[in-house]
């Protein structure tokens, strides 16, 4: 361990959101003068993260702050920390007008037409709850909900005559405007329910691809087609891209649901055509699902883009390790390369007071660093609304220090704020070999083996 | 079930409310899709399970609407005054506050439970007194249990009047003393000669004659009275100078056709005192509060109320148990030399007014005594508004000009004191540590969390217990 004096504070009570710490802890760590520094909420993780940090950390409490810093004046880059909390916190409404304190406020006041709840599992229902007493539609972007919950949430909304997106929803596009991780796709006939976000990015990257618009996005939430909660906001969200007129074709993407679900979503009375991409053992991944609906609709198949890697001698590769920030493309690479080391850094053990992979590349760079020389690592990059700005900047650095070979799978648009082709080549002259379907580099990295 | 617009969620980019990471609300105005971000923190601690189980109760929300509603739609009226001995039972006196016991007591409450002894001339001095209320002479009981309320020490007993209060629509009927005026006075724990003096003045001759004048001029409608004075600068707690020039306006006339031989002196003693219409106000909220009593499943405070000691608070789903903490020292203006190390832990039921919507609640409508809260016009608005984020409802007749005429916030929900972290403003006297030394300034208290969470823990018990 370094010589360099260290300090880890402790804030009782204090709360700040992980993406807002995130960003002082990277401020604070491009300081001159500052080896490390950690500015999180006092969770299991963290805790372990800082350890391993070589911090000794006091006792604290997921409700604690921990203000972690190893430099030549520890003292100031605490004060600093506190400082950029201070001005982090502040919403920018005007100081005189009181923000709405919670959801059920909020919507007595204002005239919205959708909630978007992303707060710490553990309270994602009470202001959930507040949108569909209120008969707004909800999107919960947050994880860690229990299903009874969700299931009374949705029973409610049932009563109320509204959309609940979610739990774990982490995808929607409605009338164009991106929630959460969304990619900029141009309008156009295809509408998408969802139960699983990383899923619908890759198909409707593809259809906009090929030069197919989307109309929207639909998220209900990776538990919605298990027989506990039965289905409600799929079959809801079904009904609704039915009746909308821009709406000429549906794409349902989920894991294969359970039977008693799958009847009752089949036996649906819809006009509307509806096409599967459901990842089973055997079936179509999501780039065929994406075809499929691509045939429906009368359009070509285009050749999916990809970039080779540039030639480099490398040992026989032994496995793939799956190095994913989504969990939908997680299990599409799983399925196919029939590897059991693809890892999902978006699954709720990794996300307890900590942002998601798409925005803190932290843990996806640890595992890089830690790849063997005749890994092959299998990652997703997810661009769009809501992901790292640019994910380039530090995954592709570390893809370029580590002794593995790298597969990339690319999930984005051309109208992405991140610039998908700049992306692309970044990661490839960092050495690795990048695609725009993920199936695509799934196969890849097995013919690698 | 209120029928609500069909949502066409579908038909353009939503106007969206987001709670939770800023950057998620940074994306969508990034799109330039209209946000209203909610400014969220996590609940009081050890609180969320409980918050998940209550606001899933399937009772909530009618329970709430039923009872608020009961609340917002009492008529109290002024419709007599009576002496204790006629409502009071047999050797009993009644406080302020949840149940408190002698040993328990602090300086104010057993100075003014001494007072009564010897105005009731059950004890020849206040040694005596004190040592037969040691000994259980008489029983102590809340005024709460009573249908009633009593400011600060709160204390009732038989030779005392008390204004009663009639709630017109639900037709409950709630009961408060007379005010004594300011200073050296009962209520604040002082026992000496002029303040007993003043007690039987009132029992010949003030009790009587207001009696005479109600019965002249017919039922007072409070309620009207009330959200005229909140238009004129009262807040009803702390300050009822407004209110009081009503009430006087009203018995004027009635006094002289009825007492003309004390019209005079009572109306100089009614215009003496600006808090003179604080113990009918407080009447008023208590008989609106109790409408909205028993409700299952109701999360609503249909009382707070303090004892010098503990702080306790009744909720309409609970019945009549308190859920108690420790009574906080005010923090406030103080008289002359007195500052807050003669200060008693906060006392009295007045509290029932902030139940109610108004007091501290209402602190927006009276600018005139914003060094209360923090000396400027703002911290007073302030305070009125983070106090709709813990109520049901807005009132359709106490008002607030300042916010443009906006209902004042009424009906504290424990959810979403929980769920804010925000407690009620509370508006108090403040009285001295030391049995009989009376008031000694006045200012603002905080409530103790843990009477909050503790009902909330209780109620999610009865949702486990019903189901």
């Amino acid at each position: 361990m370094s010589d360099t004096p260290a300090a880890v504070v402790v804030r009782r009570g204090a709360y700040h959101d992980s993406v807002a710490l995130m960003r002082v802890s990277r401020a604070l760590s491009g300081l001159p003068g500052v080896e490390a520094a950690m500015v999180a909420m006092g969770t299991e993780l963290n805790v372990t993260i800082l350890r391993e940090l070589g911090f000794t950390v006091p006792e604290a409490g997921p409700g604690d702050l921990l203000v972690a810093v190893r430099a030549h004046d520890p003292g100031a880059a605490v004060e600093e920390a506190e400082r950029q909390l201070a001005t982090a916190h502040r919403p920018q409404a005007a100081a005189r007008e009181q923000p709405p304190r919670t959801t059920r406020s909020a919507a007595a006041a204002a005239d919205a037409g959708l909630v978007l709840v992303s707060t710490p599992g553990e309270y994602a229902f009470l202001e959930a709850y507040d949108a569909v007493e209120a008969g707004l539609p909800v999107m919960i972007f947050s994880d860690g909900v229990p299903v009874e919950r969700e299931r009374q949430l949705k029973e409610l909304a049932e009563a109320r005559d509204v959309l609940v997106m979610g739990p774990d929803c982490g995808t929607a596009v409605i009338a164009g405007a991106g929630l959460g991780f969304a990619n900029v796709l141009t309008p156009g006939p295809a509408g998408v329910v969802a139960a699983s976000g990383t899923g619908a990015q890759q198909v409707t990257c593809l259809l906009d691809r090929a030069g197919v618009g989307v109309s929207h996005v639909l998220g209900v939430g990776g538990r919605d087609l298990s027989a506990e909660v039965g289905g409600l906001s799929t079959m809801r969200a079904l009904r609704m891209l039915d009746d909308d007129p821009a709406t000429e074709l549906i794409v349902l993407v989920s894991k294969p649901p359970a039977p008693e679900v799958a009847r009752a979503v089949r036996e649906l009375p819809l006009r509307t055509p509806v096409v599967p991409a459901m990842l089973r053992e055997g079936g179509p991944d999501l780039t065929e699902a994406a075809e499929q609906a691509l045939r429906l609709l009368g359009r070509p198949v285009p050749e999916w883009p990809s970039w080779p890697a540039w030639h480099r001698a490398r040992p026989a590769a032994e496995r793939i390790r799956g190095v994913y920030s989504g969990g939908t493309l997680a299990t599409e690479a799983a399925l196919i390369t029939g590897s059991r080391d693809i890892v999902d850094y978006g699954d709720d053990a990794y996300t307890r007071g900590r942002a998601h992979p798409m925005i803190d590349p932290t843990l996806r760079v640890e595992a890089l660093a830690a790849a063997a020389e005749t890994d092959v690592v299998l990652m997703d990059v997810v661009l769009g609304h809501g992901a790292d700005p640019d994910p380039a900047a530090s995954l592709a650095h570390a893809v370029a220090r580590t002794p593995a070979t790298v597969v990339v799978a690319l999930i984005g648009t051309d109208g992405d704020p991140q610039d998908l082709h700049r992306q692309a080549a970044a990661f490839r002259e960092a050495g690795a070999a990048v695609f725009t379907s993920n199936a695509q580099a799934a196969r890849h990295a097995r013919s690698l083996l | 079930m209120t029928p609500l617009p069909k949502t066409a969620l579908l038909d353009a980019p939503p106007h969206v409310i987001t709670v939770g990471a800023g950057l998620l609300d940074e994306a969508l105005r990034a799109q330039a899709v209209r946000t209203t971000p909610v400014d969220w923190r996590p609940p009081l601690p050890g609180t969320a399970e409980a918050l998940a189980t209550v606001l899933a109760d399937p009772r909530r929300q009618a329970a709430n609407e039923r009872a608020v509603g009961r609340l917002l739609s009492a008529r109290p009226h002024l419709t007599g005054v009576r002496r204790a001995s006629e409502v009071l039972p047999a050797g009993t006196f009644l406080h302020a506050g949840p149940p408190i016991t002698w040993e328990r007591a602090s300086g104010p409450m057993r100075g003014a439970l001494v007072g009564a002894m010897l105005l009731e001339g059950l004890a020849g001095d206040e040694h005596e007194a004190a040592d037969r209320l040691a000994a259980g002479a008489v029983e102590l009981r809340p005024c709460h249990e009573h249908a009633a309320v009593g400011p600060m020490a709160g204390v009732v007993s038989p030779s005392m009047w008390l204004f009663e209060v009639d709630d017109a629509e639900h037709g409950g009927t709630a009961y408060c003393s007379l005010n004594e005026g300011l200073g050296r006075v009962l209520r604040y724990g002082a026992y000496g000669p002029q303040v007993l003096e003043r007690l039987r003045w009132m029992d010949e001759v003030l009790g009587p004659a207001l009696a005479g004048a109600l019965r002249r001029t017919g039922p007072i409608d409070l309620r009207a009275l009330m959200a005229q004075a909140l238009q004129m600068g009262d807040e009803l707690h702390n300050r009822n100078r407004a209110a009081t020039s009503l009430l006087l306006r009203v018995l004027a006339p009635a006094l002289v056709e009825t007492a003309a031989e004390h019209a005079a002196a009572v109306l100089r003693f009614i215009d003496g005192n600006d808090h003179f219409f604080l113990n009918a106000g407080m009447a008023a909220a208590k008989v609106s509060a109790d409408a909205a009593r028993d409700e299952p499943g109701s999360s609503l405070v249909v009382a707070m109320a303090r004892n010098g000691t503990d702080f306790g608070v009744q909720v309409s789903g609970l019945g009549g148990r308190w859920f108690t903490g420790p009574a906080g020292v005010p923090d406030g203006l103080y008289l002359g030399s007195y500052g807050p190390g003669d200060a008693n832990p906060d006392i009295g039921d007045s509290t029932i007014t902030e139940t109610a919507g108004l007091g501290g609640f209402a602190m927006a409508a009276a600018p005139a005594i914003v060094r209360f809260v923090g000396g400027e016009v703002a911290d007073a608005v302030r305070a009125t508004r983070s106090m709709y984020e813990i109520t049901l409802a807005e009132h359709p007749a106490y008002q607030i000009p300042a916010l443009g005429f906006r209902g004042t916030p009424v009906g504290i929900d424990v959810t979403l004191v929980a769920r804010t972290g925000l407690l009620p403003v509370v508006n108090t006297g403040i009285a001295g540590r030391v049995a009989g030394t009376g008031q000694v300034g006045a200012g603002l208290v905080e409530p103790p969390v843990e009477a909050f969470t503790s009902v909330l823990l209780t109620l999610a018990e009865s949702v486990s217990d019903q189901f």
